[in-house]
């Protein structure tokens, strides 16, 4: 496996700055590899957005990082930077050079008054501070031929541009100063199947040529069977399962992933019924204690209405060496593990 | 271009609409003020004069209404606002035209100063939120509920006469005579400081809340974190992002404004004795001079109405969705 | 597809706890006390006033002593009786006149925010003239033009001419409401027109329709006194602009009777300062982003947090703080 490049550590965030914080994010810790596509997966407001955002510290007021740490460690040269002990001016030099981010190409992620071909390379003149204008403007020509825009564009303003065109802009944009690792904030959830396919391909091309390590944000499962090589299952601000994509998919060790699986008929293969997971998600100011998921699950017992389990090895132990999840189930001994969480 | 147009057009229909205003207010007002004064000058005045005031003021009866429109319309158009009581026989065309460049002058020094302190002090206010300029908002607020002639009141009682830096009232200094020389244009700027003062003090209150109320709403877009994000300097984002986008509605205000700020610096002109068109206004109310009154009304909205257009291409500078908007 | 949570968007109408919360807003108990104290004096203000106003005296232009608390004017009449009595002219004219405008401008921008097309673009017209067109130059040559400028009548000049911005603010409220899911659906209901504009649109208006109003009392108040002061309205009815009229055609400045006309200027100030205050109360209510601003300040100073956009402050609680 390759190093780590991005290496998250027990995060923990909250909103709000008294003693009624909600607690977003609960000692959550993550590695990304060099070259990896790791895919960040769960419901609406469990957290994956804020992790990336908080590993990140562009987490907007009022959040704030109450504990862990977060290391970036570059494989081109001998640099690592903790990136939340790091002064604002290190914090500007590492980003977007070191980490991008792949915004949500909402109407308000590009600032409405500046033209397209600015805004893909103003902060070339701030990193690369040398760079003639002439290069920034080939390098933008370049970037837009890489993601399949005319280069007339450039002078255009983003209100002239479709959807589609804003989120490939966005694209291109985080690609600029060619950074190691990219994280993508589901870049997709606002266009329509069909842009969505020539997106996630488009990813897949440039990921290809140019090797950057992503890390991909969705609610939706589906995508990430061909992009991803790992999946991080989140769930009320804790990480719940993180294994192999072709291990989570056929063989789920969270009662969670697996009711997530089940939630969507697969193309192929035989007709099954449809599952999903009763209930709706937990309100993160109200809890409940041990395991966020027990009142959903399926399969709790009396254990997991007051113990939190932690991220740890599966009950198969040193045979599956990449995998971790946190359910009390893999605590107790093989046999007790029910059927549907055994498969191999 | 259509954006422009269509506001062009705007201004049209309503400055026709302030000179019709200006054509029935005397009609339709009570009483008959006008025949008392004109019966009194009845002697002095040729019959042209004569017939243009009645003309003015409706007093005509023989001609219909519709009539005395048009024929208003024919003077105004000719800048034949009649006479002046108060400055008899002088054309209030003329009274209008000596006072006017004092108040753009003063006005618009003052006004864009004012603008511009407060748009930039609302910058920092809000971006750096909790900062001692913060605390500065509810002193400015005061100031701005004050009105704008008792600011000037306490500015003459302090400054002219108590400290004796600035001088009372008066646009210059009575011994010089008005030329282009460093005497006179220094009697200018010293007689100025006072009410450009009072008129930047009043008002910048507003402009710096609502520059920073913009701040803090636009700072929490999606486009300043991507800004961020990239690694900009502060200022950049600041100022290219944040500020630039916030400052938008500000600028529509300051035309709206226009016409709630040109009736405060008119007072301010009136305690200062300033010769400016507020100060020839106060003096035709207080000697019941109707023709100047509304020729002074007049100019005055005219004034506004240029200036909010000139605000207008500003805007469509600034703002690439209204340019571009088809 | 993964089952995903709907997110509802809540009914926007007030409840009552959130109403409480515009209440402990400190601004706005500062500016409702400021306000309190002035109405009271209105009510009462003759009832406290040791003197008739209009009663000269032998005592001229003194500064404030025991008998007279705030000084006397040059005919040795009491400045704080005519502060105390004119009071209520003050504030009757500048509600009135602040009721007035605002009714009609709600008027104005609900029927413009809901025709939409012509009726909107004529409204919208209407409103536009009036408010580019400068309110008080207009102001003085209507009332100036008068032969009695009472009270009644200012505050109907003044509304007359102070309408349009209101209407301005109440009717992009009123559009962006109108394409609301709510509003949608209570129409697909069959909900009558006039039901929908008094039960869905309205109760949702009542923060803008409030911050206009108190907007333009503050206007209405400027804009009287300033009219006093010109001496464009009746100087019989006392109120503090009268006060101030007076004081500057009988030289106070230069005799410095600074007792005769800076109370006047601190009163109105005072009244001014507790409506903006108020407004800024609701202004804060209604955006949440200023609200926690100000309350999250003096815990954020207290932990030495800095919460800047951009850069999420890392707070470690008492084993060290770092990061900002």
């Amino acid at each position: 496996m390759n190093d780590p490049v991005l290496h998250i550590d027990s995060l923990s965030v909250d909103y709000g700055y008294d003693d009624n914080a909600v607690h977003a994010l609960r000692d959550v810790s993550l590695t990304l590899h060099a070259g990896e596509v790791l895919g960040l997966a769960g419901e609406s407001g469990c957290g994956k957005s804020t992790l990336a955002y908080a590993a990140t510290r562009l987490l907007p007021p009022p959040g704030v990082i109450t504990g862990g740490e977060v290391t970036f460690t570059s494989t081109r040269d001998d640099r690592s930077l903790n990136l939340l002990r790091a002064s604002d001016s290190e914090l500007r030099a590492s980003r977007w050079d070191d980490t991008a981010i792949v915004f949500q190409g909402a109407m308000n992620s590009l600032n409405p008054v500046y033209r397209v071909g600015r805004q893909l390379t103003d902060m070339i003149a701030t990193h690369r501070p040398k760079t003639s204008r002439a290069r920034s403007r080939a390098r933008a020509v370049e970037l837009m031929d890489m993601v399949g825009i005319s280069p007339d564009r450039l002078d255009d303003y983003p209100h002239q541009l479709s959807g589609g065109m804003r989120q490939r802009v966005m694209i291109a944009m985080a690609l600029a100063l060619e950074p190691q690792v990219v994280i993508m904030d589901e870049p997709t959830t606002a266009l329509d199947v069909v842009m969505q396919r020539q997106i996630v391909e488009q990813i897949m091309e440039l990921r290809a040529r140019a090797g950057f390590s992503v890390i991909f944000i969705t609610h939706d499962m589906s995508l990430l069977v061909e992009l991803a090589d790992r999946i991080a299952i989140m769930y009320a601000g804790r990480i719940v399962e993180d294994a192999p994509a072709r291990d989570i998919y056929s063989a789920p060790r969270h009662p969670y992933t697996e009711g997530l699986l089940s939630s969507f008929p697969p193309l192929h293969g035989p007709r099954r019924k449809l599952g999903g997971i009763p209930g709706s998600p937990p309100d993160l100011q109200a809890l409940p204690s041990g395991c966020a998921f027990a009142p959903r699950c399926p399969v709790a017992f009396d254990a997991c209405g007051h113990e939190r389990p932690d991220l740890t090895a599966t009950v198969f132990g040193d045979d599956e060496p990449r995998r971790r999840v946190a359910c009390l189930h893999h605590r107790r001994p093989l046999e007790d593990l029910p059927a549907h969480l055994r498969r191999q | 271009m259509k954006y422009l147009l269509r506001r062009a057009a705007f201004y049209l229909v309503t400055a026709w609409a302030a000179i019709t205003l200006n054509f029935f207010i005397p009609r339709m007002l009570p009483g008959d003020p006008v025949k008392a004064l004109l019966n009194q000058y009845h002697g002095q005045l040729s019959s042209d004069a004569t017939h243009s005031l009645y003309v003015l003021f409706g007093l005509d009866k023989q001609a219909g209404l519709w009539q005395q429109y048009l024929e208003y319309w024919g003077n105004i158009l000719h800048g034949d606002f009649g006479l002046s009581f108060s400055f008899f026989p002088t054309p209030v065309s003329e009274v209008i035209s000596q006072s006017l460049p004092w108040t753009l002058g003063l006005v618009g020094l003052s006004t864009v100063i004012s603008f511009v302190l407060g748009t930039l002090a609302g910058v920092y206010a809000g971006w750096r939120r909790g900062s001692w300029l913060d605390g500065m908002l509810p002193v400015s607020t005061f100031f701005s509920a004050v009105p704008y002639f008792w600011i000037a009141l306490i500015a003459i009682a302090v400054f002219a006469e108590g400290a004796q830096l600035f001088p009372a009232s008066g646009g210059w200094d009575p011994a010089l005579i008005p030329s282009f020389d460093g005497a006179f244009i220094g009697s200018v700027v010293s007689h100025g400081i006072l009410p450009a003062l009072t008129i930047v003090v009043s008002s910048v209150a507003g402009w710096i809340l609502g520059m920073r109320n913009m701040m803090v709403t636009v700072s929490s877009e999606d486009y300043v974190t991507v800004a961020h994000a990239k690694g900009l300097k502060e200022r950049t984002v600041m100022f290219g992002y944040a500020a630039r986008n916030a400052v938008l509605p500000n600028v529509s205000n300051f035309a709206l404004s226009l016409g709630f700020i040109v009736s405060g610096t008119l007072v301010t002109e009136m305690v200062f004795s300033y010769p400016g068109i507020g100060y020839v206004l106060w003096k035709a109310v207080g000697s019941k001079d109707y023709p100047l009154m509304q020729g002074v009304f007049l100019i005055i909205t005219l004034s506004v109405l240029v200036a909010n257009m000139i605000a207008d291409v500003v805007y469509t500078m600034l703002d690439p969705r209204i340019r571009r908007e088809a | 597809m993964v089952t995903t949570t709907v997110e509802t968007t809540p009914a926007p109408a007030r409840r009552a706890s959130s109403r409480l919360l515009f209440l402990k807003n400190r601004k706005t108990q500062v500016g409702l006390a400021i306000l309190g104290f002035f109405v009271l004096l209105a009510l009462v203000g003759d009832l406290l006033a040791p003197y008739d106003p209009g009663h000269t005296g032998p005592d001229v232009l003194r500064p404030p002593s025991g008998a007279h608390l705030l000084g006397t004017t040059n005919t040795g009449q009491d400045v704080l009786s005519q502060l105390l009595v004119g009071t209520r002219g003050v504030l009757v004219v500048g509600l009135l006149a602040g009721l007035l405008a605002t009714v009609l401008s709600v008027i104005v921008g609900v029927t413009a925010g809901f025709l939409g097309g012509v009726g909107d673009e004529l409204l919208s017209l209407l409103a536009n003239i009036f408010l580019v067109i400068p309110a008080l130059p207009l102001i003085i040559i209507v009332a100036g033009q008068l032969p009695d400028a009472g009270g009644i009548t200012v505050a109907l000049v003044i509304s007359l001419t102070g309408w349009a911005w209101c209407s301005r603010v109440v009717r992009a409220q009123t559009l962006s409401l109108r394409r609301r899911d709510f509003v949608e659906a209570a129409r697909a209901n069959g909900e009558s027109l006039p039901r929908l504009v008094f039960f869905e649109i309205l109760p949702n208006l009542t923060a803008v329709i409030t911050t206009s109003f108190i907007g333009t009392v503050i206007f209405a108040i400027l804009s009287e006194i300033t009219l006093a002061f010109i001496g464009v309205t009746s100087i019989s009815d006392w109120n503090w602009g009268t006060i101030l009229f007076f004081a500057q055609n009988n030289q106070a400045l230069d005799q410095g009777a600074w007792w005769w006309f800076v109370p006047a200027g601190l009163c109105i100030a005072a009244v001014g300062t507790a409506l903006t205050l108020i407004n800024f109360g609701i202004d804060e209510f209604v955006n949440p982003r200023l609200r926690t601003t100000g309350r999250d300040a003096k815990l954020l100073r207290a932990k030495r947090i800095r919460a800047r956009v951009g850069f999420t402050p890392v707070y470690r609680g008492t084993d060290g703080r770092e990061g900002s």
